[in-house]
């Protein structure tokens, strides 16, 4: 059967969303951006700033990373340099949305303000961006696989925040307090986000 | 090959460049807040400056300069001040740093609050004069087995005006597993000698800036400290006076009964030392030499500890109790103490007991 076009590429941006959220789930799959969800997964409310910053973030990022390596990287063969590239533009970029957030909004900015200079070294980002030029993908399916792969990392962090409050007052052996026990805690789920793969293949 | 190397060089540095150009740019445009005023006390000093950089940095470009330690990190939580108006919301750095009581104050990290507008701050009149000081150690003289004699020379400004009695703030260095911290210390030296400050300190077993002081300073060693401040000071009046000092809260009386020598203040005045033993006491000679110099000065060192069977000939006992002894009625008095918060806690409600009012004290108290 030949889905129509229309209907098709609908399908498939969303299936990319999908898979770059579940399946290939950024943090929980291919283990990146540890650092800073063991710095800041202590409560829901903090993890959900910073997972929003980070979908923010890599949607943006994906994009302009795309363009710059489809339109300039590719044309003046300089593909060698993409990671300097792209590590340069995902930092001048969170900076300028920083300043931005600062003047927009002081409340956000108090709410996301320390997370956003994380985000310039959450080796998540640059992840994205190079597993992002790896395929075959139109623009828009860059788009959606920035946004689903931020999203798959906001909900592995709220995941994690969640249950790191509900254990924050349990007994402990010491050792394992802290980074020892949420590493176990994301193991465990990695475990479970094993379950999805092979689902959706892209 | 050569081609391609400089081909891979443009663009590199012409990305940079762009990149960092735009953020310029942006920064000047995006965050641009114009012209804002601080006032400072109700209108006391109206500043005017351009938006956009912290409170602190802003009010030290201005000449006031709020303590501070981490240099602006938002985390040594020294720099603290009122904002009335304009600060915007609390951040979440500084929240951490701020008890319930002082967020209702509107108390703020002046380092963390943007000036973004208009802002009205209250500070401590005495932060209006104080100031940054570059200064070379200059000698260290121990004047008892724990207390140590402290002089620096100043260099940059190379004068200081302050009233005897005023303190300092000074700024340790980091050393092994030590920050670097601003503690006060009283300024012993005379308002004559501007060029040089002198401390009396007393080592604070695991103090962090005293032993960094005793340990570790080297004479020569460039050391930053700010002030005067403080309003402990000899009163304007003709009233005689009763000093109370122990340890290193010899400084401020120090400084103030060497002025009063130097400035032909005469009082009727009574100098009250506590010591635990005789090897506490120091300046001895000078103090009992000032007995002379100074029109009606005596000079009561008190020891509490000190052997029954020694050869110590002046008083034995707790400064309370030898009071009533030299001044039955204190009621024509001034008091001015400095030392622990238990000596002038004991002292003070001797002094009461004694008929000196509560306005008539003046104290100096070491946390």
């Amino acid at each position: 059967m030949e889905p129509n076009i229309d209907s098709g590429f609908l399908s498939a941006t969303l299936l990319i969303f999908l898979s770059a959220a579940f399946t290939n789930n950024i943090l929980l799959a291919r283990f990146l951006g540890m650092c800073s969800v063991l710095g800041v997964s202590k409560k829901v409310d903090t993890s959900m700033g910073l997972g929003v910053a980070v979908i923010f973030v890599t949607t943006a990022t994906s994009g302009i990373n795309y363009i710059v390596y489809n339109y300039l990287l590719i044309p003046l063969e300089l593909e060698y340099l993409r990671l300097i590239t792209f590590i340069v533009i995902i930092a001048s970029f969170v900076q300028l949305v920083e300043m931005i957030v600062e003047r927009v909004s002081l409340v956000l900015y108090n709410a996301l303000g320390i997370f956003l200079p994380l985000i310039t070294v959450n080796c998540a980002i640059l992840g994205v961006s190079l597993f992002m030029i790896g395929q075959p993908y139109s623009f828009l399916e860059a788009l959606s696989f920035g946004a689903g792969s931020g999203f798959g990392w906001f909900l592995a962090i709220m995941l994690i925040g969640g249950i790191r409050e509900k254990i924050n007052e349990n007994a402990l052996p010491k050792g394992l307090a802290g980074p020892g026990i949420t590493l176990i805690i994301i193991g465990i789920m990695a475990l479970a986000f094993v379950g999805f793969s092979g689902m959706i293949s892209i | 090959m050569l081609a391609s190397i400089l081909t891979a060089l443009v663009f590199l540095t012409a990305t940079t460049l762009i990149l960092s150009l735009l953020l310029i740019i942006a920064e000047k445009w995006i965050l641009n807040y114009g012209p804002c005023t601080i006032d400072v006390n109700n209108g006391q000093k109206v500043i005017d400056i351009q938006g956009g950089s912290s409170l602190l940095n802003s009010l030290s470009e201005n000449e006031i300069f709020i303590p501070s330690a981490c240099g602006g990190r938002g985390s040594c939580a020294y720099c603290k001040v009122k904002v009335t108006q304009g600060g915007g919301p609390l951040s979440p750095i500084e929240e951490p740093y701020l008890s319930e009581q002082e967020i209702k104050d509107n108390v703020r990290l002046s380092c963390q609050v943007k000036v973004r507008e208009d802002i009205k701050i209250q500070i401590p009149d005495e932060l209006f004069n104080a100031r940054l000081f570059k200064a070379v150690t200059a000698s260290k003289k121990m004047l008892t087995y724990d207390i140590m004699e402290l002089g620096f020379d100043l260099v940059e400004p190379d004068e200081i005006e302050f009233t005897a009695g005023q303190y300092i703030q000074l700024e340790s260095r980091e050393y092994k597993g030590a920050d670097s911290v601003i503690r006060a210390y009283s300024i012993s030296s005379l308002p004559s000698e501007k060029k040089k400050i002198e401390l009396i300190m007393r080592r604070v077993p695991e103090g962090i800036c005293t032993t960094w002081a005793f340990d570790h300073l080297k004479e020569g060693q460039e050391v930053s400290l700010s002030g005067p401040y403080g309003d402990f000071k000899l009163q304007d009046t003709d009233a005689p006076a009763i000093f109370i000092a122990g340890g290193s809260g010899m400084a401020p009386i120090w400084s103030i009964l060497r002025h009063m020598h130097e400035k032909n203040i005469n009082k009727k005045s009574y100098y009250f030392f506590s010591g635990r033993i005789y090897d506490d006491l120091f300046f001895t000679d000078e103090l009992f030499g000032l007995e002379k110099k100074l029109s009606d000065f005596k000079y009561v060192p008190c020891l509490t500890r000190e052997p029954e069977h020694s050869s110590w000939k002046g008083e034995r006992g707790r400064i309370p109790e030898i009071l009533p002894r030299y001044i039955p009625d204190a009621q024509e008095y001034e008091a001015y103490l400095c030392g622990s918060s238990a000596l002038i806690e004991a002292c003070c409600s001797k002094l009461s007991e004694l008929g000196l009012k509560d306005e008539k004290m003046y104290f100096d108290k070491f946390e």
